[in-house]
């Protein structure tokens, strides 16, 4: 297997670099810088590719400046960064739960910011604060909660799965109970927001999480030492040096804050967290979920996705829910077959 | 004495079930430890709690006078490696860069990888035989290759000391004694201290240089296997009758177990009576 090292100077940084790994992320770059170039020109007002990238510089007509400044721009901008977040934090959630299926829709992160949500659009109290600020605080009090209540002397990522699916199932209940009460106008708003969307995005969704992409991306990385002791079993992780229980409240610090303000911005966009790690590693050819390339492939499902979505007049989650699901089931029945 | 690892008054408990209860136990330096006991009898839990897998209750465990629970992570990785029972690997890594991962406590944020772990890896690869294998997916080896890919990670850590949970689990008799005579190679070569848990008496006496006998939580009998390891200490750990004879072929202690059918019937234990084996020796506590 080609592996590069690197070494520079004799006390200098040295390290690993997968030749593979790195053409995989170069391609999935270029594939959403691409994707991202396309959505500004998508819209009622016709400006072709040249003519956003110059207004991306403020170049050219000045309503083709406004329009993708005011417009696309906030909407691409959402469509990256929620899909570099969803597919970061899957990969975390993943690799430290040693299970491809410990996805956040999964283990209660996305449910809790659902129900938060929803409660606020049907109850009324969205008022002064928005679906998206309602979407974090309840996608946060929720992981707070499965992390206490998965507490036992310490935490495993198999305590963290099994707690995560029911705090998800109480969520659930609650947020198809507030759907029941709701009137139909209610209903209707909270259903597109369950769905995700990137559809009316403003430079306030940008904001919070582009920080927290920018923040914890790079957090992430640098534990991610870490993570690759703790894919052998936390005992073995521990004997190798690594303090288990702080590198996992990191990890999980840090997945949960990219889901929380991902699903802030662009609401719960399905199954991106779960099937971008899967790709990514598959693409790598890496027995554990690759971070950045599964960020990367976040970004290139969410914005492609949106792109496929929009001449239909779909909100993007409905793409990558179908996309995703087939996915899912193809997963399960290998893993079925393998006996896992 | 204060280099070497050694426990004092020990106290493990899962939850609030007390497991070890005032152990003292002291290491030889570069020799070979076995500790043996029935099921359940806290040999894995005394293992986990001397490389601190396990937070003892009460009691410390000591490595050349210093707290291992004060110590920093790191630090106690670069002396002390672990190799739990039956770890699981990835589904796809290769042997290679699990080995690999054996040299993170060597490594930092900063130089995450150099020609010396590149050195280790190679020479831990070699010394078990797995070279040939190294670029193999782990989970495609049989149950022997995949134990020496693990015990290749734990050398790749180059500690002084190397603890092993039951390294023969689940495997054929030909794979668990070439496992354990790459483990006695690996104590001689480097004169490492090797602590490990076995099931089987025979194999223990053949191997160690110092066997430990728990029961209950207990330490009951230490020392030389010649001394340890006799007809009485059987009966009483493992409550199991038999007779005691010499290894033909390695001199050392060779339990033959009473059972109900196609042996004679057991006679009283107060008349058994093993020919060559010395006075037991009692742990003092």
């Amino acid at each position: 297997m080609a592996v590069l090292t690197y070494r520079i100077g004799a006390r200098g940084p040295s390290g690993e670099i997968r030749p593979r790994v790195l053409a995989v992320c170069v391609a999935l770059a270029v594939v959403a810088f691409a994707a991202f170039c396309v959505e500004l020109t998508v819209g009622d007002y016709p400006i072709d590719v040249v003519d956003a990238a110059r207004a991306l510089f403020w170049y050219g007509d000045p309503t083709a400046v406004e329009i993708v400044y005011d417009l696309r721009l906030p909407r691409a901008l959402v469509g990256l960064f929620a899909g570099l977040a969803f597919g970061m934090a899957g990969a975390l959630f993943q690799t430290m739960a040693r299970n491809p299926l410990a996805s956040p829709e999964i283990i209660g992160v996305t449910e809790g910011a659902n129900t938060a949500a929803v409660a606020g659009i049907v109850l009324g109290f969205g008022g002064t604060l928005s679906a998206s600020s309602l979407a974090l605080f309840g996608g946060l009090v929720s992981a707070v909660a499965v992390y206490l209540l998965a507490w036992r002397q310490g935490t495993t990522g198999y305590r963290i799965v099994l707690v995560g699916i029911g705090v998800a199932a109480l969520f659930t209940s609650t947020t198809n109970y507030l759907l029941q009460r709701a009137d139909l106008f209610q209903a209707q708003r909270a259903v597109v927001w369950l769905t995700g969307s990137l559809n009316l995005r403003e430079w306030r969704h940008v904001a919070p999480v582009a920080v927290a992409v920018l923040v914890l991306v790079p957090l992430a990385l640098l534990m991610s030492r870490w993570l690759s002791a703790l894919t052998l079993g936390d005992d073995t992780a521990r004997g190798l040096g690594v303090p288990v229980q702080k590198a996992r409240l990191g990890l999980m610090l840090s997945g949960v804050g990219l889901v929380a303000f991902a699903t802030a911005a662009a609401g719960p966009v399905a199954f991106v967290s779960l099937v971008a790690p899967q790709i990514a590693l598959r693409l790598a050819r890496r027995p554990t979920p690759p971070l950045l390339t599964s960020a990367l492939t976040g970004a290139v499902i969410v914005l492609v996705g949106d792109l496929m979505a929009r001449p239909f007049g779909l909100p993007v989650g409905i793409v990558t829910g179908a996309v995703g699901a087939p996915y899912l089931l193809w997963l399960l029945a290998r893993a079925n077959r393998v006996g896992a | 004495m204060t280099s070497g690892l050694r426990a004092e008054n020990l106290r493990l408990a899962y939850e609030k079930r007390i497991v070890i209860d005032g152990v003292d136990l002291t290491i030889p330096s570069g020799k070979v430890t076995v500790i043996v006991g029935a099921n359940a009898c806290g040999k894995s839990t005394l293992l986990r709690g001397m490389s601190r897998l396990l937070t003892p209750d009460e009691g410390a465990v000591y490595l050349d006078g210093q707290s291992i629970h004060r110590m920093r992570t790191r630090d106690l990785a670069r002396q002390l490696g672990i190799l739990p029972q039956s770890p699981v690997a990835p589904e796809g890594m290769t042997v290679r860069e699990l080995v690999g991962r054996g040299r993170s406590p060597h490594q930092t944020w900063w130089r995450q990888w150099s020609p010396d772990d590149g050195d280790a890896v190679g020479q831990a690869l070699a010394s078990t035989s797995m070279t040939d294998l190294a670029d193999r997916p782990v989970d495609e080896l049989s149950g022997g290759q995949r134990q020496r890919a693990w015990i290749a990670m734990a050398l790749a850590q180059d500690t002084p000391f190397l603890l092993l949970d039951e390294p023969t689990t689940y495997l054929d008799l030909a794979h668990q004694i070439d496992v354990l005579d790459l483990i006695a190679d690996l104590n001689l070569a480097a004169a490492r201290t090797v602590v490990m848990v076995l099931h089987d008496l025979n194999q223990a006496s053949r191997y160690a240089d110092h066997v430990v006998a728990m029961k209950s939580g207990r330490v009951v009998a230490e020392g030389d296997p010649a001394d340890v390891v006799t007809a009485e200490l059987v009966h009483d750990v493992f409550g199991l009758r038999c007779e005691v004879i010499t290894d033909p072929l390695s001199g050392t202690p060779l339990v033959v177990p009473f059972g109900r059918h196609k042996c004679p019937p057991t006679v009283p234990a107060d008349s058994e009576t093993t020919t060559h084996l010395p006075e037991k020796q009692r742990a003092d506590r």
